[in-house]
């Protein structure tokens, strides 16, 4: 052993680990963890621009008091609250229905349903802020099959809005859980649903006894990822509403507010940063809920 | 049994659900597609049939867009971003797998939490940094943040926890040295992994907004997806040029997915098993 020197075979190995492994925590660190605590920091000053100072508590009281920021709080939480369990549902249905091997054309469906994952967040709402147009395609069809009387305004009401942006993300992040789910679906035995089957058990009920809670590890997964993503929701909304997050703030979430602070208005970068770890502890209390209530129920 | 009322009914809605869902999510590409070849008013009046404005489209759109330009800006920061990356993590996720020591076991850890990290909150620290740096307006600046990727490394690890160690032995045997070892044995056979990372990558790097929204700021930087979201916004977008431009910016991604169907699912997987 050539390298092996005075330090042993320990030394030896130790010296080539960090060398592996340097040059990624050298740029988490410098690109990751550097500005995270420097926000936190500077969510303690205020000022403008570059001038700041020292602010104690203000910018969290600046919070409370800051209407348009409990509506870009509500946005966000309503997104999640809506959006993640009509999404995760769906893509377990699919899953499900496409996990049976009789079902013809399954590998065509599969990939039909995927492909909205290879569009970028912009593309799509582009094309969504087009489909949706008060005389687009999507009023037109829904007229002439006569679910509604007069053309919806998807992007000028606040309601429809927010539908529209949660229709957009279901579009475009379904297939993504859904592969997830067909993949942990592959390593569950099939006799058990056949066992299930000729015992008489319906569909409906195989899916709720014996589906979800097999799959249970993978949608908590996939529920975090998704709780991750929609907390810092901003490409969609930004295209969707030309950077306004409007009408009126209905579809203001709370990246896009955090941009809009330091980037449109008079730079305020101690109180965007507030608002920013505003996301960090939702994110972070949200997912050790999640974990916490997946424990719970496996007693 | 096989062919009684209920057993039909169910097949009838199965068809029925899975097949409108296939049909949502393509449409939008039909969509897409269909409008590149229409004028802007009968995109938006939602014209289903292929018209004769594609020329008058492409034309249009090489007019408002330095279209070289901005592909070339956009292969730039991917290529770049993707290659940096996965040297970067593939060198991480070998040397935390094969060197264990509990310190580095630690680091692994707390990197990991870094995953959580909105990017939100990393914005503002991070455009002032490239900016005291003189980074602005520069694409090192959209890249060097992005190569340090927690998840990349994660998945390299788990990867590697699959990587023969009788390969390893042999080479130590023949003298080989530890920067050898990975780089003649380890990257060839893990091959696979590196497919899928890099779509991951590639994916992230080609679609990313926020962060070249933030840093690029004149025409000249600017890549492909900020050139389509300016487009989009303009007060009157002309759609049949946004539909040219959306599908020449889906196209790669699109073009990837296609030739690599099973390593472009694996990637999106990850290492969850």
């Amino acid at each position: 052993m050539v390298h092996a020197r005075r330090g042993g075979i320990g030394r030896y190995y130790d010296v080539n680990g960090w060398l592996f492994v340097a040059p990624a925590l050298g740029l988490i660190a410098l690109f990751m963890i550097y500005p995270i605590v420097w926000s936190l920091w500077m969510s303690f000053q205020s000022g403008r621009g570059m001038m700041m100072k020292f602010a104690g508590f203000a910018n969290i009281v600046r919070l409370w008091n800051d209407p348009v920021f409990i509506k870009a709080l509500t946005n966000t939480m309503t997104y999640f609250v809506v959006q993640v369990p009509i999404m995760i549902l769906l893509a377990l249905v699919l899953a499900s229905l496409l996990n049976n091997p009789r079902l013809v054309g399954r590998g065509l469906i599969r990939t039909a349903i995927f492909l909205p994952c290879v569009t970028s967040l912009v593309a799509y709402s582009v094309l969504f802020k087009g489909m949706f147009a008060l005389d687009g395609i999507v009023n037109s069809t829904l007229e002439a099959i006569g679910i509604i009387s007069s053309p919806i305004p998807w992007l000028t009401h606040p309601f429809w809005a927010k539908v529209l942006v949660i229709i957009a993300i279901t579009w475009r992040w379904t297939g993504y859980n859904m592969i997830f789910y067909l993949a942990a679906l592959q390593n569950i035995d099939r006799s058990i649903y056949e066992v299930a089957r000729i015992d008489g058990v319906p569909a409906w009920a195989r899916f709720t006894h014996i589906t979800i809670p097999l799959l249970k590890p993978v949608i908590l997964f996939t529920t975090v990822i998704s709780t991750i993503g929609t907390l810092q929701l901003f490409d969609e909304v930004y295209n969707l509403t030309e950077g306004k997050g409007g009408p009126s703030n209905a579809t203001l979430t709370l990246s896009l507010y955090i941009y809009n602070l330091t980037f449109r208005y008079m730079p305020s970068f101690g109180y965007a940063a507030t608002v920013s770890y505003v996301i960090v502890i939702l994110v972070a209390m949200l997912a050790f809920l999640q974990f916490f209530l997946a424990r719970e129920r496996d007693r | 049994m096989r062919n009684n009322p209920a057993t039909i009914a169910s097949a009838v809605f199965t068809y029925g659900f899975v097949g409108l869902m296939a049909f949502l999510s393509v449409f939008p590409f039909i969509w897409m597609v269909l409008g590149a070849t229409n004028s802007s008013i009968d995109i938006i009046k939602g014209r289903l049939m292929p018209g004769e404005a594609l020329a008058t489209n492409i034309a249009n759109f090489f007019t408002l867009v330095n279209v070289p330009l901005v592909f070339w800006n956009s292969a730039k920061v991917t290529i770049f971003a993707t290659v940096l990356t996965l040297a970067v993590s593939s060198l991480a996720g070998y040397g935390f797998e094969i060197f264990r020591s509990r310190r580095r076991e630690n680091l692994y850890r707390a990197m990991l939490l870094t995953l959580m990290i909105p990017f939100a909150a990393l914005m503002i620290p991070l455009f002032i940094m490239m900016g005291k740096m003189g980074l602005i307006n520069t694409h090192i600046a959209v890249v060097l943040p992005t190569i340090g990727s927690a998840f990349i490394v994660f998945y390299f690890r788990q990867s590697t926890k699959a990587f023969p160690s009788e390969l390893r032995d042999a080479a130590k045997v023949d003298g080989l040295k530890e920067w050898q070892i990975f780089l003649y044995i380890y990257v060839p056979v893990m091959r696979s992994t590196y497919a899928a990372a890099f779509i991951i990558v590639f994916m992230t790097a080609w679609n990313n907004y926020l962060w070249p929204l933030i840093v690029l700021q004149s025409n000249e930087t600017k890549t492909i997806t900020l050139v389509i979201s300016s487009l989009a916004s303009a007060y009157y977008p002309d759609y049949g040029v946004v539909m040219v431009g959306t599908f020449l910016a889906t196209l790669p991604t699109l073009t990837v997915f296609f030739f690599m169907q099973r390593q472009f699912v694996q990637g999106m997987l990850g290492s969850v098993k």
